[in-house]
């Protein structure tokens, strides 16, 4: 199962943190600041799993940002880095060319989409249309 | 009221929104935290207002800043306000903010309960959805229990959106009150069969997870997820069923044999590499999955297909451009290697290629995977290899992983694949070189161990480690290099101990004297002085031979000169050992002075051989009366006590220590399992120093030894420091001495086969070069732990290359004894005795009806009182045969070998069951005493019917025949005629009349049944020679003409000659 996502930027801050394994606050920077070492040091030829500590991680780079993505030892590498990809599509549709200002500002909404996405750790939809369908009640909600 | 309204919307007008507060923080580059820490306060102020719109923005906020790292469980109560807002808007905000910051143990979580009810039950389907994600992050075993009615209703809910929620947090709410497991499971069971894919997959999610810690359970849903895997089209949720089946089918090894084809198909058409993966990896990892081995293993057969299917995909993988399957098909080959190494190993090519690889982490997967590959064949091609890595690898890390990779790879299994111990203390002293290794140690103790244990290596290791002496300041030259300074270490050690081998000790002990040493690390030093003392010792034995005393005066004056720097050293043991030696060599002077020898009694003080500890040395020391090892020394302490004491993080995986009278039966299984344990460790370390009486005698007499090629190495060829590999000249050295090994096979193979193609032998293809088929330049001085005698009699004889075992004739020489059967048809099992009246000479043949039993006795080499007898078990009849126990009366002369602890009249159990019509074949060692008489033991073989599920009992006999104890040997003429001269043979003489056959055909036919070989043909006479087990020569000189053979015969012993020649006649007599 998934431990945790993030995104992160170059500089290694974050920009999205969600957790489906509890862990305590303060290890939480910990964690963070040594995982995306471990990924940003890492070249652009250079394959994007890392076996990291019990667990496995699975990154994406998409321009300055990296998805980053903790899984336990029984899952597949491969379905998680389509996942990865599977995300930002949706993140593309619904903000139509997604820039990380994009999710800086709007990250109630990336949360929604991702916990459409994915739910305790377990893979949930990948539905691009479904997936959006209560970001977009959502909006009309607010218009309205 | 209406103003307040008023006076707060105007107030959020100055508010700031998440928007304002990120941009906040991004202008704020330079004093970020109080930036911060005055949004905070402003946060504090606006959770403090009524509005509802103020505080969801303020919680907002919250959530981002706890992203952050900022901890904002103070706000706790103010998420919970937000979570039970009535507007959907808000009410998210508070379930985001929830699911961010709440854990177990916040104390706010108890007040959610009827809210989050509330909400599950809410007619808007967002309601239900952003509570039931929300509450997958922090439900508590207490939220659990209350829930869990209100969410397994939800599983049935018309909209599949909630559905596929409910049924994915049913997990979590499983794993914090797993009472709810047994009323939901029905449900969850319905849900894979629900017509929306997106809880389908929830549910196949949700039992994936449930039978990866138990899969027993969820067996009966086999049929279930077979019809989703043929039917699905979403490759994850694919993906997920292989990963369940993969936990289902070591339970139940049927379900592998149906897998095959839509898994092959699935492999075959899928353009999804993940889910190509996932098939590949899945069907080998969970083979091999403990806890079932012996099923497993079964479905390891069953899948026979795949194998080479899959490593042929992998192959595909590995060959891509992308790195990430690059990676992952290292990954599931180094898993498929466990199983099947064969099959990986064809593609050695391709994984030494990613050696090249750019990226790190592909090379080290590869790396892993050559150490699971390497044989005796390859080895000095793969370390070559390495060896080029390791001069190319920029990082010290990855050099230093080739580094160990490299002697892991050589040392592994007690060096089993090393066929020349000079090329591997060649590529030692190469690795010296490495710049700023921490690895020296591991070297260091390589040199050692290589040179204790390999008696035939010493030479060459010495004046190897000779050159390192002199050439010390390459090494200590910069203080990066100090990690690579514990080789002197060993140099020193080895040179001092087996200073006998050295060319100029003179030389050495100068070296090892030189002022810079002072400046190496103290044990290093240490080291030095106590092996410069034996290095002396040896010296002055060399020059006291001489007329001129002059030369051992100046050597103990050189000692005298050099020692006392030592002995002024800050370290201790150096001083120690340096003070004592020091004065030592001064004594000797003053002796020398007087012209007294006194070399013999200085190399006294260094005198005996290091001799190696057999394993179980220990237990000949017999325990002091009155010692009783189990009882306490001092009272255990109380048991609240030592709990309390031992931590739990580090302790946990421990037994829990119980008092002592529960110790007892808990010790019986421990102990045999840390014994098991401790085997096996020994087994691993190579540092262990094992040895059997038995095995040094191996060595040493092993027959046919002066004709195992040893390379001639010019030990005077210096160690070049810098410049070409010397280890290269092995590889070549190596290649050329297999040649000539195995042109030699060649001949004799020729030789064979003609011999087979006359007699009835099977036909047996030899194919390339195989594994067991090079035998090493130098033998390791060292036995695994006793194994059981089969295994290690086997192995063995595999070195031997005794092929004769394979050419068992497969002669079917029917006894029917038809008693027959009642009127069904069937074939009864019979009880029966039969014995053979004449026994055949090699081969001994039985058939019963249900079962035949064709056996064939070979002598050991190794062993001169150990006879391997191979039996042939076919099944005749229509039913499964199990529980097979072989027995056989032993006599005096005879025994058979039955594993430790089983009485003497016990049976062996034949480690396999028969199917019908299947033949299988094993393996049973004798020990005889005397061979020079034929024998004949008598023996049961007792089995189970399946269907009848009746013990049946045959009986047999074993003919040993005087033929069998014979070794096909082959020698050389003059050899022979040494032989022959050297007088001390018996004569004996035997005449067979109206033989008609060929010359070559009986030549081929003695050769065959008695184990002989040809030493010489001229004509119609021939020479022929056979070695017995325990060593005796036997030599026949035959003679046709006409129809009449001669066979004069000599040999070392009479009574043997004898029986052989009988033997012989009985052979012909038969044609």
């Amino acid at each position: 199962m998934i431990k945790f996502m993030l995104m992160v930027n170059r500089q290694g801050q974050t920009r999205l943190s969600r957790y489906y394994t509890p862990v305590e606050l303060s290890r939480r920077a910990v964690l963070e600041a040594d995982v995306v070492r471990c990924c940003l040091t890492r070249k652009k030829d250079q394959c994007s799993f890392v076996e990291y500590k019990d667990f496995k991680l699975i990154y994406r780079q998409y321009a300055a940002l990296y998805i980053v993505v903790g899984v336990t030892d029984s899952e597949n590498e491969l379905s998680v880095y389509e996942l990865v990809h599977n995300f930002v599509e949706v993140l593309d549709k619904y903000f139509s060319r997604v820039v990380s200002l994009d999710i800086m500002f709007n990250l109630d909404r990336v949360h929604i989409i991702l916990d459409e996405m994915i739910q305790n750790g377990h893979i949930v939809e990948t539905n691009k249309s479904r997936v959006l369908a209560p970001l977009t009640a959502l909006d009309k909600m607010a218009d309205s | 009221m209406a103003l307040k309204i008023v006076k707060g919307s105007i107030d959020r007008m100055f508010d700031k929104n998440l928007q304002d507060l990120v941009r906040g923080i991004r202008n704020h580059k330079e004093d970020e935290a109080k930036y911060i820490s005055t949004c905070i306060d402003e946060i504090k102020q606006e959770l403090k207002q009524d509005n509802i719109a103020v505080k969801a923005n303020a919680v907002c906020k919250l959530t981002y800043l706890q992203m952050l790292g900022y901890d904002v469980s103070w706000a706790a109560f103010n998420i919970v306000e937000v979570m039970s807002s009535s507007k959907f808007t808000y009410k998210r905000i508070g379930y985001l903010a929830a699911s961010q910051c709440f854990h177990e143990s916040t104390d706010v979580i108890m007040l959610t309960t009827n809210q989050i009810r509330k909400d599950l039950s809410s007619p808007n389907q967002y309601d239900t959805g952003v509570a039931l994600t929300g509450l997958s992050c922090f439900v508590t075993p207490d939220l659990a229990r209350d829930l869990a009615n209100d969410i397994m209703t939800l599983m049935s809910h018309t909209k599949p959106y909630i559905r596929k929620k409910a049924v994915l947090i049913m997990y979590k709410v499983f794993l914090k009150y797993p009472e709810s497991l047994r009323p939901a499971f029905p449900r969850l069971k319905e849900k894979l069969e629900d017509p929306d894919p997106g809880v389908q997959s929830a549910a196949v999610n949700v039992i994936c997870e449930l039978a990866r810690r138990n899969p027993k359970n969820y067996l009966s849903l086999a049929p279930l997820f077979f019809k989703l895997m043929t039917s699905s089209t979403n490759n994850w949720v694919l993906i997920k069923i292989i990963k369940l089946f993969g936990a289902l089918t070591p339970l139940e090894p049927r379900l592998g044999k149906k897998l095959i084809e839509p898994l092959t198909n699935l492999i075959h058409s899928t353009s999804a590499m993940s889910l190509l993966y996932e098939c590949v990896n899945t069907v080998y990892i969970d083979v091999n999955t403990p806890p079932l081995p012996s099923l497993s293993l079964s479905l390891c057969l069953y899948l026979s297909l795949p194998p080479q299917l899959c490593v042929q995909k992998l192959r595909i993988l590995i060959e891509d451009s992308d790195q990430n399957l690059k990676y992952l098909g290292l990954l599931a080959m180094s898993k498929i290697l466990k199983t099947h190494p064969k099959s990986v190993q064809s593609h050695k090519d391709l994984i030494l290629q990613c050696l090249d690889d750019k990226d790190e982490s592909i090379r080290l997967r590869a790396l892993d995977l050559l150490y699971g590959m390497v044989s005796k064949k390859n080895l000095m091609e793969i370390v070559k290899k390495l060896m080029l890595h390791v001069d190319k690898a920029e990082g010290t890390t990855y050099r230093d992983e080739l580094l160990t990779k490299i002697i892991d790879i050589c040392s592994q299994s007690n060096y089993q694949y090393i066929t020349n111990f000079e090329w591997y203390i060649s590529i030692l002293v190469e690795l010296t070189r490495l710049e700023g290794t921490r690895h020296g140690h591991l070297i260091a103790s390589q040199m050692l161990d290589v040179a204790i244990r390999v008696k035939a290596i010493r030479g060459f290791a010495v004046a190897q480690m000779a050159t390192l002496l002199d050439n010390a300041h390459l090494l200590t030259g910069n203080m990066q290099r100090m990690g690579i300074c514990e080789v002197l270490y060993a140099a020193a050690w080895i040179c001092g101990e087996f200073s006998e081998h050295l060319e100029n000790p003179m030389q050495t002990l100068e070296a090892m004297l030189r002022p810079k040493v002072a400046t190496l690390p103290g044990h290093i030093q240490a080291v030095y002085v106590q092996n410069a003392a034996k290095l002396f010792a040896t010296v002055l034995k060399s020059q006291e031979g001489n007329t001129d005393s002059t030369a051992a005066q100046e050597t103990s004056q050189l000692m005298i000169d050099r020692l006392p720097l030592f002995v002024q050293s800050a370290n201790l043991e150096v001083q120690e050992r340096a003070s004592c030696i020091l004065q030592l060599v001064k004594y000797i002077q003053k002796l020398q002075q007087k012209d007294v020898e006194v070399a013999e009694e200085v190399s006294a003080l260094f005198a005996g051989e290091l001799n190696p500890v057999a394993p179980k040395a220990q237990k000949k020391v017999p325990v002091p009366e009155g010692l009783d090892l189990d009882s306490w020394i001092n009272e255990p302490p109380s048991e609240s006590e030592s709990e309390d004491e031992q931590p739990k993080a580090i302790f946990a995986k421990e037994e829990p220590k119980h008092s002592r009278p529960r110790r007892e039966e808990v010790d019986e299984k421990e102990l045999a399992k840390r014994r098991e344990a401790r085997k096996q460790e020994q087994a691993n370390n190579p540092f262990y120093i094992k040895a059997s009486p038995s095995s040094q005698k191996v060595y040493q007499e092993a027959p046919g030894v002066e004709h195992i090629p040893v390379v001639q190495i010019d030990l005077s060829v210096p160690l070049k420091v810098p410049g070409l590999p010397m280890s290269d000249q092995y590889v070549k050295l190596e290649e050329e001495r297999r040649q000539k090994e195995r042109a030699e096979k060649k001949k004799k193979e020729k030789k064979k086969r003609k011999e087979k193609r006359s007699g009835r032998g099977k036909k047996h293809d030899s194919g390339p070069e195989s594994e067991e088929d090079i035998t090493p330049a130098h033998q390791v001085d060292i036995v695994t732990e006793e194994m059981p005698e089969k295994s290690s009699k086997h192995k063995k004889k595999k070195q031997k290359k005794e092929k004769e075992e394979k050419e068992k004739k497969k002669k079917k020489k029917h006894h029917h004894h038809h008693h027959h059967s009642d009127g069904g048809g069937e074939e009864a099992v019979q009880n029966g005795t039969v014995e053979e009246e004449e026994p055949l000479p090699v081969s001994v043949f039985f058939c019963f009806l249900p079962l035949t039993k064709v056996y064939d006795i070979q002598g050991n080499l190794q062993d001169g009182s150990q006879v391997v007898v191979s039996v042939i078990f076919e099944n005749k009849c229509d039913s499964f045969l199990k529980s097979m126990e072989f027995n056989v009366l032993d006599s005096l002369n005879s025994k058979l070998q039955r594993p430790e602890g089983s009485g003497p009249h016990d049976g062996l159990t034949v480690p396999f069951q028969l199917p019908p019509g299947v033949s299988n074949e094993a393996r049973f060692v004798f020990t005889v005493q005397s061979i020079i008489m034929p024998q004949k033991l008598k023996g049961t073989l007792t089995f189970i019917v399946k269907d009848s599920s009746t013990h049946e009992k045959l009986d047999f006999k074993l003919h040993f025949t005087c033929t069998s104890y014979l070794i096909t040997t082959p020698c050389y003429s003059d050899a022979f005629a040494k032989l022959l001269e050297s007088g001390d043979l018996k004569c004996s003489s035997v005449r067979l009349e109206g033989v008609n056959m060929p010359f070559h055909h009986l030549l081929a036919r003695i050769c065959f049944h008695h184990h002989f070989s040809v030493v010489e043909r001229i004509d119609s006479c021939a020479s022929m020679y056979s070695r017995s087990i325990q060593g005796h020569h036997v030599c026949l000189l035959v003679k046709v003409s006409a129809q009449t053979v001669s066979i004069d015969a000599k040999c070392d012993e009479p009574t043997l000659l004898g029986n052989v020649l009988d033997e012989i006649k009985q052979t012909f007599s038969q044609c």
